[in-house]
C-alpha cells in the first residue's frame, strides 16, 4: 500500500505525485500489487493504470484503515507521500490498525520516523551522534516557553512539532514577537509542542540528499546550497545545485554527518534530506532537520541529478540493494554511485502573494511560495537567467522608481523580489560587500550576480547547443535523453533526434494559483498517447515537481523555460511533427499565435479558432450566430469609459482586467461608486486604455462546467459539473458535483446541445471547456476555452472517460467516430465531488472568503453512492471534516437571511445547537427554530469570535458582505481558519453540509476503489 | 586574452587563457569531482598531465594552505568552462587563478569542457596543450608532437625527494619512538596519505624513489608504504625491483601508483585505462566485508586479473599466482569493474588502486588505514 499526499498545499505539491508516480511504476515492474491511496484525482498516481487497486478517499485513519481492512495489504510504504503520508502511517502504527491487519511499515519504521520528526527525540540522536545542532529547546506552553528564552537568547526560531512546511513557525527577534509565535506556533502543532532553536540567521544553508540500503551503503544524491542564507525557509529559497561555495574538505565534513545522521536516525531502506547550516568564517556545522523520506528537495535533486530518487528508494524499501539496481541514464553503471554533474542547477520559488492581499510578503521559516521553477544552465549565470525567464510573473517586480538607499534597504529582508532588487541594486553599481553586509548572501554569488545585472545577455553569447543531463558528468554514454540548452563558443548538439516522427507537448511551468497540477496531468497523458501511436513524445517544462519532468515520461525532455524563444530553440532541434500548445495552461497557449507565425505544426484546435474563443467580440458574435444567449457585457477601454458603459451591461457587475489566470483582480461591483472604487483600486492593470472587462452578474444563478472533445465535426460531452457555490465564486474554487445534483432533464439536454453548437461553431480539435451559468430556467454561456480545463482528471476519474488521452488521439487525427466512446449520459452509480482546498490557513492576514478571483492551490474528490456522502468525503479530505454534532454559528447578509432559516432549521434537526449575531438570530427564530444570539464584534465580549475562539463553535456559515472592508465577517473567519474548524461562505455550501452531516449519520460509507466504480459503469471498463 | 586547447588529433575548442600565460603541453585527462581543485592540481599524481576539470565552476572558494596536496602545483595547467579568481571567499588565503599566476602554471576557461571530455572519453586520454592565440596552430602541433606520449613514462623521479624526510605522528599519537615506523617510497606521495598515517601515530619515512632495498632494509621499518604518483608503472622497474627485495619482509600497504608497482613486484602486470579513473564519486566494493564505498580516483593505469583480464565478471575475490604466493581481489570497481585492490595471502601486503585518504573527496575508505596500522600490529 503508497499512500500519496492528498491535495496540493503551500509546503505539499506536486513532488509526490511524481514520486508516487515511480513507485508505483517500479514496484509493480517487481511484481507487487499496488493498492493506492489519495484523495488527490489531478494526479498522475491516481490514474488507475498506475495501481491495481486505486482509492479516492481522504487521507485520514478512519477512510485508509477502511481501505487496509478491505484490501489487506502486505506493506505500508509512506515515504513517498511527503509529511501527510508519514504521519499517517505514524497513527495507523499507534493506534494498532496496522498490527491488526499484518500490514509491515517499510521504507521507515516508527522509531525512525520518531526519531527523524519529533523535535526533542531528533536532537537527542543527533547528539548521540556527535552532530551539533543548534541551541534550543522544548516547550508545550507558552511560560515553558519563555523561560527557555533566556537560555537560548533572541532571535529565537519557533518551529511546530510535526507540521507541513514549517506551518505556524517563525523567528521571534522580540518579547512580544516571540510570545506571539510561541502561541502560534503551539496552536499549529498536532501534539500541541514547539522547538525553540538557537538563532543561526545569515549562516549558509545546505542540504544532502541522501540513500541508504539494506547494506548500509549510503550515497549522497546531490547537494544544494540556498542563495538565502539560513532564516528563509528552504522552499522559499532560491537554491542552486551542486552546491558552489565550500571547499572539499568542509563539503566532505557536510557528507559524514550526513551519513551519521541517517544512521543515527536509523533510516534503514531509502531516501534521507539533511538539511545544515554552516558558518562560512567558523567552518561550524549544525544540523537543522532531516526528513526521513522523499521530499521536495529530493524531487529537485532527482530532476537536477537524473538520479531516480522515489523510484530507488522504493526498489530498497522491497528489499533491493543499491549496487542491485541500474542506474536508468547510463544503464551500465549501478546506482550505488554519487552523481557528479558538470553544469549548474538554479531553482526559483514561484510566490502568489498578488492573489492574498494584506498579508506580510517577507520571507521567514514559514514556507509561502505555491510553485517553482528549475533551470539548467552550464553555468550559474545561464542557470538563474533562465530561471528567471521560467517564473512566468504576471508582472515584473517595479524597481524603477527606486533609489539605490531604498533598494539597499529592501534587499535587508528577504521577500519575493529579493533578487530582482539584489540584481536592480548591482546594476546601478551597488557595493557588494555592502550587499554582503545586509544580506549574508555569499560573496561568490554577489560576483555572479554582479556580472550578470552588468549584462544580462553575456551568458548566452555564442551558439545554443543542447547538452545531455547523464549523472556522470559525460564519463560515460548517456542512454536517457534528458536535455537542457547550454550556450558555448562553438559545438554541436549532442541531442540524437533519429528518424521517427515527434511531437512537442509544451508543459505548464511552475505552479501557481490558477495553473495547477491538472495542467500536468495532462501534459502526461499527451505524452502517453503519442508514444501509444508510434510517435515519439518531446517534453518541454520547467518544473521540477512534475511527473511531466521524469525522464521516463517521454522520449526525449529537454528541461527549459517556456518561453517563445526556447521552446523555438527546441523545435529547430527536434523538427516534430506536431506541436501541442493546449494542453498546458495558459503558459503555452499564450504561445500559440508567435508559434504558428514562426511555423510551428500546431496540432489541434486552430489558433485561429482559439482566437475566435478569447476575444470577446467575435465569440459574442460567434454566439448570437448560434443563437447562444450570453450575460451583458462590454469592453471598456480605460476607467472613463467603463463607469460610462457600466449602465447599459446593468448591475451586479463582474469587472476585471483583458488579461487574467485564475480571476486575477476578478471582483463583483454592486453600484457605480463600487465600480469607481475597484478602478481606482485597480489603476494599474487597467490604465492606460487597456481593455477592462464588464460583464451582468447574474445572481444567485447555479454555474455548470461542460467538458468535451471535438472532431472538428462531431463532438462529445465528456463530463458536466455543477457546482456547489453559485455563480460569483470562481470556478477554480468551488465544489463541483458530477454528475449535477439539482439540473432538470432539459437542462441537462439543452447543456449538452449548447456545448456541441459551441464546439462545433468553434472548430475545436480536441479538448473544450465551457462554463455557464444556470439562471432560473435560462441557460448563459459565460465562457468557453478550447484547451485542457482545470476539471479534465477530475472528470476522467469520475467517468473512466480519459479526456486528455482521447483529444490528443483526436489532435493525431483520430476521428470520434473510431473513439468506441461509452454513451454521454450513462448513469454512473456513484456521485463524485470535487473541492477545492484553500490556503488561508498559511496566510495569517488574508481574508479566508471566496470570490470571483482563484486562491486554491489544490483539490480533492470525494466518491459516493449519493450526493451528501460525496460532499462529507470531500469536505473531510480538504481538512474541513464537518462535526458530527455540536454548535453551528450561523450568520449571513441581509439578501440571505431568508434562506438562513433553511439551513438552521436543518441543522436544529440535525441536533445541533443554532447560535447567531442579532439579525440573523432573527430571521431565523422567526420561523421557529430556536436559536441563541451573540454579541457581534463591537458589542462586547463574550463576543462572536471569542465562542470561536474558545472553541465553543463547531462549524461556521458565514456568508460575506463586499469585499475588502474589515468587518466582523473577516473576523470571524480568520478564527475560525485559526482554530481550524469549517467555515462555509454560501448557503448553498450550508445546505450541503447538513445533508453530509445526515448522511454521516448512517455509518461511514464503503470505500470503493477506481477500478469498481469503473468497472460498475454501465458498458465501460477501466480506461486503457 | 583568447586562446585554445589543441589535441594531437587536430581537435581545437577556444577559450580565455587565464593564470600564466605560455604555451604548454601535456596528456590531457578529465577529472569529474565537483569540487577540490586545489588538491587535485597539487598532488604529485598528475605531473605531465594537463587537467579538465568537468565542474563548470572552479575556484569559487579560492585556496588556502590546508588544501595543499603536496608544496607545489604539479598539473601542467588547468582547463575549465568557468574559472574563478574569488578571492574575497570566506576561507580564501589567496585567489584561485592569482595563485596559479604566482606558481605559473597556465589555465583556460570559457572552454567546452563537456564537448572535450566527451570527445577524450570516445577517443581515449591523449597529448594536447593549452596556447595563446599568438602561438600559431602549426607552432602548437609541434610543442604537442615533442611531448613524449605518457605510455612508457617514468614521472616519479621528477616528483622524488632529493633525499629521506622523517615525521613524526601527529596529535595525541603515541610518545616518539612508540609507534610503528613507516618507511615509504616516495614516488609523489600526497599529504593525506601521511596525514593519515601520523595522525594514527605511525613515524612516516619519505624516501627517494632511487633508494635502494638495502638503504630501505637497513632503516628497520616496522612496515613499508608504496605511495601514489604520476606516469607508467611498467616504466618504473627500478623501483618494481627494489619492492620485490622488501615483500615479506614486513607488512606493505600501497596506494595507486604504490599498488601498481607492488603487483609488478609481485610479478602481475599492469595496462593502460582507456581514459583513466579521476574524480570523487566511483563506487567500490570491498569483497572482504561487502560493504560499497565512494572514492576518491586518480589514475590512468590498471592491474590485470587473473588471466589477464582487464575487467572482473563476478563479485567473487577472485585469486592471482603471484611469485609470493596467492593473492585474493577485495576491492572491485563497480563502474567498470576493474581492479581496485588485492591482499597478498601468503606474505603481509595488501593495496588499493584509489585514494582512501580523499584529498580531494570522500572519507569513506579511511578505514583501510586502520587496517594497515592493524596489519602491523599483527606482524610486530
Amino acid at each position: 500500500m503508497l499512500l500519496g499526499s492528498g491535495p496540493i498545499v503551500i509546503g505539499q505539491a506536486a513532488e509526490f505525485d511524481y514520486s508516487g508516480t515511480q513507485a508505483c511504476k517500479v514496484l509493480r515492474e517487481e511484481g507487487y500489487e499496488i493498492v493506492l491511496v489519495n484523495s488527490n484525482p489531478a494526479t498522475i498516481m491516481t490514474d488507475p493504470e498506475f495501481a491495481d487497486a486505486t482509492y479516492v478517499e481522504p487521507l485520514l485513519p478512519g477512510p485508509v484503515a477502511q481501505v487496509i481492512e478491505k484490501e489487506r495489504p502486505d506493506a505500508l510504504l509512506p515515504t513517498l507521500g511527503g509529511g501527510t503520508a508519514l504521519n499517517l502511517a505514524r497513527i495507523l502504527h499507534e493506534d494498532g490498525t496496522l498490527e491488526r491487519h499484518g500490514v509491515e511499515l517499510i521504507g521507515a519504521d516508527y522509531d525512525a520516523i520518531a526519531r527523524a520528526e519529533d523535535r526533542d527525540l531528533f536532537r537527542e540522536t543527533m547528539h548521540g551522534a556527535g552532530l551539533r545542532v543548534p541551541r534550543s529547546a522544548i516547550a508545550t506552553t507558552l511560560a515553558e516557553a519563555e523561560a527557555a528564552r533566556d537560555d537560548i537568547g533572541l532571535p529565537v526560531i519557533v518551529r511546530p512539532a510535526f507540521t507541513l512546511g514549517g506551518w505556524g513557525g517563525g523567528v521571534a527577534t522580540t518579547p512580544a514577537q516571540f510570545r506571539e509565535v510561541v502561541s502560534r506556533g503551539l496552536a499549529a502543532s498536532p501534539i500541541g509542542q514547539v522547538l525553540l532553536d538557537e538563532s543561526v540567521l545569515g549562516w549558509g544553508e545546505f542540504e544532502l540528499e541522501v540513500m541508504r540500503d539494506r547494506n548500509d551503503n549510503v550515497v549522497i544524491v546531490c547537494s544544494i546550497e540556498n542563495l538565502d542564507p539560513m532564516g528563509v525557509h528552504t522552499g522559499d529559497s532560491v537554491c542552486v545545485a551542486p552546491q558552489q561555495t565550500l571547499s572539499d574538505r568542509q563539503y566532505q565534513r557536510l557528507r559524514d554527518q550526513a551519513i551519521a545522521a541517517i544512521r543515527a536516525v536509523g533510516v534503514e531502506t531509502g531516501g534521507s534530506n539533511v538539511q545544515f547550516a554552516v558558518n562560512p568564517a567558523t567552518d561550524e556545522i549544525v544540523v537543522i532537520e532531516m526528513n526521513p523520506r522523499v521530499s521536495r528537495s529530493s524531487a529537485l535533486a532527482s530532476k537536477a541529478t537524473g538520479f531516480p530518487i522515489a523510484k530507488i528508494a522504493a526498489r530498497l524499501a522491497v528489499g533491493y540493494a543499491l549496487e542491485e539496481i541500474d542506474n536508468d541514464i547510463t544503464r551500465r553503471t549501478p546506482a550505488s554511485f554519487e552523481p557528479a554533474i558538470d553544469y549548474t542547477v538554479v531553482k526559483w520559488p514561484r510566490f502568489a502573494f498578488e492573489k492574498f492581499p494584506g498579508i506580510d510578503p517577507e520571507l521567514t521559516t514559514h514556507m509561502k511560495s505555491v510553485g517553482e521553477a528549475m533551470a539548467i544552465g552550464r553555468t550559474f549565470q545561464q542557470a538563474f537567467a533562465k530561471a528567471l525567464r521560467s517564473r512566468e510573473l504576471d508582472a515584473p517586480a517595479r524597481l524603477e522608481g527606486l533609489g539605490l538607499d531604498e533598494l539597499l534597504d529592501r534587499a535587508s529582508t528577504a521577500g519575493p523580489d529579493r533578487f530582482d532588487i539584489v540584481l536592480e541594486a548591482l546594476r546601478r553599481g551597488a557595493d557588494r560587500e555592502d550587499l554582503h553586509a545586509r544580506t549574508s548572501i555569499d560573496p561568490w554569488f554577489l560576483r555572479e550576480l554582479a556580472e550578470l545585472a552588468a549584462d544580462p545577455e553575456a551568458p548566452f553569447a555564442g551558439t545554443r547547443t543542447y547538452k545531455a543531463v547523464d549523472t556522470c558528468a559525460a564519463e560515460f554514454e548517456a542512454q536517457t535523453p534528458y536535455f537542457y540548452s547550454s550556450w558555448e563558443r562553438s559545438g554541436a548538439s549532442e541531442v540524437r533526434r533519429g528518424e521517427n516522427p515527434s511531437v512537442v507537448i509544451l508543459g505548464a511551468g511552475p505552479n501557481r494559483i490558477g495553473q495547477g497540477i491538472e495542467f500536468d496531468y495532462c501534459c502526461v497523458h499527451a505524452a502517453m498517447e503519442v508514444r501509444a501511436s508510434g510517435r515519439e513524445a518531446v517534453m518541454v517544462n520547467c518544473n521540477p515537481e512534475t511527473v511531466s519532468t521524469d525522464y521516463d515520461t517521454s522520449d526525449r525532455l529537454y528541461f527549459e523555460p517556456l518561453t517563445l524563444e526556447d521552446v523555438l530553440g527546441v523545435l529547430e532541434v527536434e523538427r516534430p511533427e506536431g506541436v501541442i500548445v493546449t494542453f498546458g495552461g495558459q503558459t503555452p497557449l499564450k504561445l500559440a499565435a508567435a508559434l504558428a507565425e514562426a511555423g510551428a505544426p500546431l496540432l489541434g484546435t486552430s489558433v485561429e479558432s482559439i482566437d475566435l474563443a478569447e476575444d470577446r467580440g467575435r465569440f459574442s458574435g460567434l454566439l448570437a450566430q448560434l443563437g447562444l444567449q450570453a450575460p451583458p457585457y462590454a469592453t471598456a477601454h480605460g476607467i472613463d469609459e467603463a463607469l460610462a458603459r457600466a449602465p447599459e451591461v446593468g448591475f451586479p457587475l463582474l469587472v476585471r482586467p483583458s488579461y487574467v489566470l485564475g480571476g486575477r483582480a476578478m471582483e463583483i461591483v454592486y453600484d457605480l461608486d463600487g465600480l469607481a472604487d475597484y478602478l481606482f483600486r485597480h489603476a494599474a492593470a487597467n490604465g492606460d486604455g487597456k481593455a477592462i472587462f464588464l460583464d451582468r452578474f447574474l445572481e444567485n444563478a447555479i454555474e455548470v462546467d461542460v467538458d468535451a472533445l471535438c472532431d472538428g465535426e462531431r463532438a462529445y460531452v465528456g463530463g458536466v459539473m455543477q457546482h456547489v457555490e453559485e455563480a460569483g465564486i470562481h470556478s477554480g474554487d468551488s465544489a463541483c458535483v458530477l454528475p449535477p445534483h439539482s439540473l432538470g432533464e432539459e437542462m441537462l439536454a439543452a447543456l449538452h446541445e449548447q456545448t456541441r453548437a459551441i464546439a462545433l461553431g468553434l472548430g475545436v480539435v480536441g479538448l473544450l471547456n465551457v462554463q455557464y451559468a444556470v439562471h432560473g430556467d435560462r441557460l448563459y454561456v459565460i465562457e468557453a476555452n478550447p484547451r485542457a480545463s482545470r476539471t479534465v482528471p477530475f472528470v476522467s476519474k469520475a467517468t473512466g472517460v480519459p479526456l486528455a488521452k482521447l483529444a490528443c488521439r483526436i489532435m493525431l487525427g483520430a476521428k470520434i467516430d473510431e473513439l468506441d466512446l461509452p454513451p454521454e449520459s450513462r448513469p454512473l452509480g456513484h456521485v463524485s465531488v470535487k473541492e477545492a482546498v484553500l490556503p488561508f490557513d498559511r496566510f495569517a492576514g488574508t481574508d479566508p472568503l471566496m470570490g470571483p478571483e482563484m486562491r486554491s492551490t489544490g483539490e480533492v474528490m470525494g466518491v459516493a453512492p449519493d450526493f451528501p456522502a460525496a460532499f462529507a468525503k470531500a469536505q473531510a479530505a480538504a481538512g474541513a471534516q464537518l462535526p458530527a454534532t455540536g454548535t453551528v454559528f450561523i450568520t449571513v447578509t441581509d439578501t440571505d437571511k431568508p434562506a438562513a432559516s433553511t439551513v438552521a432549521a436543518q441543522f436544529h434537526d440535525l441536533g445541533f445547537r443554532v447560535v447567531a449575531t442579532s439579525g440573523t438570530a432573527q430571521a431565523i427564530s422567526r420561523m421557529g427554530v430556536p436559536v441563541t444570539t451573540l454579541n457581534k464584534l463591537g458589542e462586547g465580549s463574550p463576543h462572536v469570535v471569542d465562542w470561536i475562539e474558545n472553541g465553543d463553535v463547531d462549524m461556521v456559515i458565514n456568508t460575506p458582505v463586499g469585499t475588502g472592508a474589515r468587518v466582523d465577517g473577516y473576523e470571524i473567519r480568520s478564527a475560525a481558519v485559526a482554530r481550524g474548524i469549517p467555515c462555509i461562505t454560501t448557503l448553498s455550501g450550508g445546505i450541503a453540509a447538513a445533508r453530509a452531516i445526515a448522511a454521516a449519520r448512517h455509518g461511514d460509507p464503503e470505500v470503493l476503489s477506481l477500478q469498481e466504480i469503473h468497472a460498475r459503469v454501465d458498458g465501460v471498463g477501466a480506461p486503457a | 586574452m583568447s586562446g585554445y586547447v589543441l589535441l594531437e588529433d587536430g581537435t581545437r575548442l577556444d577559450g580565455d587563457v587565464c593564470a600564466a600565460r605560455r604555451p604548454v603541453t601535456g596528456e590531457v585527462v578529465f577529472n569529474t569531482a565537483m569540487s577540490g581543485y586545489q588538491e587535485a592540481v597539487t598532488d604529485p599524481s598528475y605531473a605531465g598531465q594537463i587537467l579538465i576539470f568537468t565542474a563548470p565552476h572552479v575556484g569559487n572558494y579560492g585556496v588556502s594552505a590546508e588544501a595543499m596536496e603536496s608544496d607545489r602545483v604539479h598539473a601542467r595547467a588547468a582547463i575549465m568552462r568557468a574559472a574563478v579568481n574569488q578571492e574575497d571567499a570566506p576561507c580564501a588565503e589567496r585567489g584561485w587563478l592569482d595563485w596559479l599566476e604566482d606558481c605559473d602554471v597556465p589555465a583556460i576557461t570559457g572552454v567546452d569542457t563537456r564537448a572535450l571530455v566527451r570527445h577524450i572519453r570516445d577517443r581515449g586520454a591523449m597529448r594536447g596543450g593549452v596556447f595563446p592565440d599568438s602561438v600559431p596552430e602549426a607552432e602548437a602541433r609541434a610543442l604537442i608532437d615533442a611531448e613524449p606520449p605518457m605510455a612508457g613514462r617514468d614521472l616519479a623521479r621528477e616528483v622524488t625527494p632529493g633525499e629521506a624526510i622523517v615525521l613524526e605522528p601527529l596529535g595525541a599519537g603515541p610518545a616518539p619512538g612508540v609507534g610503528p615506523r613507516i618507511v615509504a617510497i616516495d614516488t609523489g606521495i600526497k599529504t593525506s596519505i601521511v596525514t593519515n598515517l601520523r595522525k594514527r601515530g605511525a613515524v612516516v619515512e619519505l624516501h627517494p624513489c632511487s633508494a635502494t632495498a638495502e638503504e630501505l632494509l637497513a632503516r628497520d621499518a616496522d612496515a613499508y608504504f608504496l605511495a601514489n604518483g604520476p606516469g607508467d608503472p611498467a616504466a618504473l622497474d627500478h623501483i618494481v625491483g627494489t619492492v620485490r627485495e622488501l615483500v615479506g619482509k614486513r607488512p606493505v600497504f600501497g596506494i595507486c601508483l604504490g599498488h601498481q608497482l607492488l603487483c609488478r613486484a609481485v610479478g602481475l602486470e599492469t595496462f593502460k585505462l582507456p581514459f583513466g579513473h579521476r574524480g570523487s564519486n566511483h563506487p567500490v566494493k570491498d569483497l572482504t566485508t561487502g560493504r560499497i564505498e565512494i572514492t576518491s580516483q586518480n589514475h590512468g593505469f590498471a592491474v590485470l586479473g587473473p588471466d589477464g583480464a582487464r575487467t572482473m565478471d563476478t563479485d567473487d575475490p577472485v585469486r592471482w599466482d603471484t611469485d609470493f604466493g596467492a593473492a585474493e581481489l577485495t576491492h572491485l570497481n563497480l563502474y567498470d569493474r576493474t581492479v581496485e585492490g588485492l591482499t597478498l595471502l601468503d606474505v603481509p601486503g595488501s593495496t588499493v588502486q584509489y585514494h582512501p585518504e580523499a584529498g580531494p573527496g570522500p572519507h569513506d575508505a579511511l578505514y583501510l588505514f586502520d587496517r594497515f596500522l592493524e596489519a602491523i600490529r599483527a606482524a610486530a
